[in-house]
């Protein structure tokens, strides 16, 4: 519903692609006719439909991911003119203000699999290393859950909105690429493992950092919070963040992570301190 | 031995309950889905989950009215021994997932706070503001992932399941895959399989479902021999935001929080909403059910919706239909604190704030309740056996069915809220009758046992149709025959079904399924094809389109979600008091008809080419059906014959009894 004085005929999309992983980039550029209320989901849409380039060239569909299209699945994040977001909620109307070109890339960050499509596994990975779960006995019916208060909730509420759809991570100058490709001869297990001993030791980011302080705010998952600290001690954990804030102002979920990082940052420390004082006080 | 695998196919709510509890029961799972399953469309769910809790209890509520509001809005299709199971659990689902880190949103003192849904009389949905699905969905997937480190579970995501795979005696002994990378297709042994790939709504081109939810998976085990049950029960969500690729979701809680549907009085009115007088809008449902008001169930509000637009011609804009949804008389702090979620949504799509000004909506295709048929064990005190391998079990052996692709639950209609109930609970239920089912396995059955070439046999299969489509030449494309049998479904078979527009879409479709063998595709390339995997699922489309027009077609009544006008039974119309009574005699008489003739779940079946439809008795032993009747004229009346009528009959039968 956003007002467009001077509606265009057509308009035209630019996407960098890639057929596979270690494969050179390209630039494709498509023409598409106008209709209000179009997202960048429904633009790729009709280029999968239309499977031709601006110039008349055939060409194969754009390859990207999505789900929900409701911002809450985080599927299909990309780099629209420039800026990291959710293509569902990139309504085309606005997309237009900046001018008759949408431009479109793949997250730098992560692998590419394809065009617009990146791997994004190594989120996941950084979700095992901190133990971002309860530590619950059991799945058996043992009554409710510790009480908690309003105030408590409203904390901890946004925090477990993250998508992991790596929009910090994109922003991010402490959190770079890692891409690894199978040695010929390598097994896929092994690939994986090296792939997650790699994905571990990088910086874990802003997104799961943030999972931190969900976790150890929560009454049993607060169980644990000084194993969640030891690995934020740890490499790659929060003394990589160099604070450049970048993280919080991409958060489609407007997550508070700076917030978080600080916190963390702070807990650590005295963490830090008292496994230090602890252990001196077994050594006497 | 080897050790026993079960592979779960799908990580929404259902299919990650499962793996979680198989995993504390000590038996290793692959679970397979087609996107990271924190991706999963239970993200999307937004409003909250049933169920009786200490507060409703002393209001009067208990397990057994849960239960008896599940079947009433189900209009009585359910089967009700698992629905019974469903609601006496459900007080301890939700515990669980408090216990799991659930933010649910808190009272003052802080205990889990609770709204009001559709469909009911008591505040039972617990809710974590308004993405409850996405947090409850988290919940289970770090529980998973906390398994996955300790090497209990092995998730293959973005594989697409292509099918089971079975032995010479019909026994589904695993699975045959397909890497959404390398396109590598593969077979994964397992012992058991649980299909848990969600609800179907893709078959209807836009939908609130998510791009995963095209019932591929489902339509697979049907091409494999197994039954899908009330395919034709499809829920129209009442409240959905029109887009051009997808229709977007606004939870009834907007309703459930005190929202009202109105529309202005004048046909299109050119005025802003808020310059319209109160005396000036129609709040029809509040008018036409003043018990529920707002909160009437969803196929209610979406049949009266559909009534005020095209029968009355209100629709709040001339070219496009849709009713005002407001909010705007609830103070908005309060309104971000329950609704922040969904009011966002809003915000972004449509860039208008819903605190100020009320949301323009119309009804858009939601939730399957229609699935794969599932079995169960039934208890003689009224729920099921806990533990008995036939829980969820689908007619094929070894190969079972949770969440919404399962059929059970939900009847002809869903009850708002329940939806997140029944997939956790059928998830954590069928974990207990896995266990008995690998632990009882004679030797030589298990998939260790099964020969290497049943493997490699349906690896083969898959991978020619997949060579022969790339091979493919044809002028077809199958992006746009999607759209064509979008428009065909969501034309014939959503709100209102009219047997003659049936007949025509069954014709329709035949002829769109012929030609969704003829795509040529754009990619013929090996590596991350879409196009191949779009074009395959489309093709698997097809048998549950037909399930569902058929199903529809047969089904000569009102039920549900399922609204044909031809075969209503309309209110009483006489004034005169004698005369009233013996028109809702009369009508009683039809509706006793009418259940004999048609309360029965469809059963539909695949012969290689055509669906064909069956019936199956409903289990009603526990609660007798009765007739719905929300809004109804006469309804009153109606319902003392009926209560006159059960009297006499259960009278008649104790003392036959008592003869005796």
């Amino acid at each position: 519903m956003i007002a467009h004085a001077n509606k265009p005929k057509t308009f035209y999309v630019k996407i960098l692609r890639q057929d596979g992983p270690g494969k050179p980039s390209y630039w494709q550029r498509f023409e598409l006719d106008y209709e209000p209320e179009l997202n960048v989901i429904s633009v790729l849409q009709k280029i999968a439909a239309k499977a031709k380039t601006s110039s008349g060239q055939k060409t194969t569909p754009v390859c990207w991911d999505c789900g929900c299209l409701e911002e809450v699945c985080g599927a299909c994040t990309m780099i629209i003119n420039g800026r990291v977001r959710q293509s569902c909620s990139a309504l085309v109307d606005k997309l237009l203000e900046d001018g008759l070109e949408i431009e479109l890339r793949p997250m730098t960050k992560f692998p590419v699999v394809r065009d617009l499509f990146v791997d994004r596994s190594r989120m996941f990975t950084a979700l095992k290393k901190i133990k971002g779960w309860i530590p619950a006995d059991g799945y058996y019916d043992l009554g409710p859950g510790p009480k908690q208060s309003r105030y408590d909730q409203e904390v901890a509420y946004p925090l477990s909105e993250c998508m992991t759809c790596g929009c910090c991570v994109e922003a991010c100058p402490q959190y770079g690429k890692i891409e690894l490709t199978q040695r010929s001869g390598e097994s896929d297990e092994a690939f994986e493992d090296r792939k997650t001993d790699a994905y571990t030791s990088g910086f874990v980011g802003p997104a799961a950092i943030s999972q931190v302080v969900l976790f150890n705010l929560h009454p049993t998952g607060k169980m644990i919070a000084r194993d969640r600290l030891d690995v934020m001690a740890q490499e790659g954990g929060i003394q990589i963040c160099g604070n450049a804030q970048n993280c919080v102002a991409v958060c489609p979920k407007k997550i508070p992570l700076t917030m978080s990082i600080g916190k963390i940052g702070r807990q650590t420390t005295f963490n830090t301190l008292r496994r230090w004082f602890d252990r001196g006080a077994k050594a006497h | 031995m080897a050790e026993k695998r079960v592979l779960v196919v799908g990580g929404g709510l259902a299919g990650l309950a499962a793996t979680m509890k198989l995993a504390e029961l000590g038996i290793k799972v692959d679970l397979m889905s087609l996107t990271p399953v924190k991706r999963s469309h239970s993200v999307c769910a937004q409003g909250g989950i049933n169920s009786v809790n200490d507060a409703t209890r002393q209001l009067g509520d208990d397990e057994y009215k849960h239960f008896d509001d599940t079947v009433y809005g189900g209009d009585f299709l359910n089967h009700q021994p698992p629905v019974y199971e469903m609601a006496m659990w459900a007080p301890k689902v939700i515990d669980l997932m408090d216990r799991l880190g659930v933010t649910f949103n808190r009272t003052q003192e802080g205990f889990l706070d609770r709204r009001r849904f559709g469909g009911t009389l008591y505040k039972r949905t617990a809710f974590a503001g308004a993405t409850t699905g996405q947090q409850l969905l988290y919940a289970l997937d770090e529980q998973v992932r906390r398994w996955e480190v300790e090497g209990m579970v092995k998730k293959y995501e973005m594989w697409d399941f292509l099918g089971p795979v079975l032995n010479e005696n019909g026994v589904c002994v695993g699975a045959t895959a397909q890497d959404l990378y390398s396109m590598e297709i593969r077979s994964f042994p397992a012992d058991a399989v649980v299909v848990a790939s969600g609800g179907c709504g893709l078959i209807y081109g836009r939908s609130t479902m998510s791009m995963t939810c095209n019932g591929s998976a489902a339509s697979r085990c049907v091409q494999a021999g197994a039954k899908y049950g009330n395919g034709e029960f499809i829920q129209v969500h009442p409240t959905a935001i029109p887009g051009a690729d997808k229709l977007r979701l606004m939870s009834e809680s907007a309703r459930g929080e005190g929202g009202r549907v109105w529309v202005p009085k004048t046909p299109h009115d050119t005025r802003s909403p808020k310059d319209i007088p109160e005396g000036e809008r129609y709040y029809f449902l509040e008018e036409r059910y003043p018990e529920y008001g707002n909160l009437v169930p969803r196929d209610i509000a979406t049949r009266e919706i559909f009534d005020v637009c095209v029968n009355d011609g209100l629709s709040v804009e001339k070219d496009r239909q849709c009713v005002y949804l407001d909010l705007t008389h609830i103070e908005a702090s309060e309104l971000n604190r329950k609704l922040g979620g969904i009011l966002d949504i809003y915000r972004k799509f449509q860039g208008v704030d819903p605190c100020y000004t009320p949301m323009r909506i119309f009804p858009a295709v939601h939730y399957s309740m229609g699935g794969l048929w599932t079995n169960y064990a039934k208890k003689e005190s009224g729920g099921l056996v806990a533990g008995s391998p036939t829980n969820q079990a689908t007619n094929i052996p070894n190969l079972y069915a949770i969440g919404e692709v399962d059929y059970h639950y939900h009847g002809a209609n869903r009850l708002g809220a329940n939806s997140l109930l029944s997939c956790i609970f059928s998830g954590l239920f069928v974990a207990p009758g896995l266990e008995t089912l690998l632990s009882n396995m004679k030797p030589g059955s298990t998939a260790a046992d099964q020969p290497k070439s049943l493997y490699e046999d349906s690896v083969k299969q898959h991978q020619g149709r997949h060579d022969a489509l790339l091979k493919q030449s044809g002028d077809e494309n199958p992006y746009l025959i999607h759209q064509e049998l979008g428009n065909v479904m969501t034309a014939a078979a959503t709100v209102v079904r009219v047997n003659s527009q049936l007949e025509e879409a069954i014709g329709k479709l035949a002829d769109l399924k012929q030609r969704a063998w003829k795509c040529a595709l754009s990619d013929t390339g090996n590596w991350s094809n879409q196009n191949v995997l779009f074009t395959k699922a489309l093709q698997d489309m097809f048998p549950i389109a037909e399930a569902i027009l058929k199903g529809a077609l047969a089904r000569d009544e009102c039920r549900g979600a399922h609204y044909k006008p031809e075969f209503e039974l309309p209110g009483l119309t006489s004034t005169d008091p004698a005369e009233h009574r013996r028109q809702a005699e009369e009508w009683c008489d039809k509706f006793e008809a009418n259940i004999d003739k048609f309360l029965k779940s469809s059963i539909a079946t695949y012969d290689g080419n055509d669906v064909n439809i069956t019936y199956e008795e409903v289990d009603t032993s526990i609660e007798p059906p009765r007739p719905r009747l929300y809004g109804l004229v006469g309804a009153e009346e109606i319902s003392i014959v009926w209560k006159e009528r059960k009297a006499k009959k259960k009278a008649a039968a104790q003392e036959a009894a008592a003869t005796n």
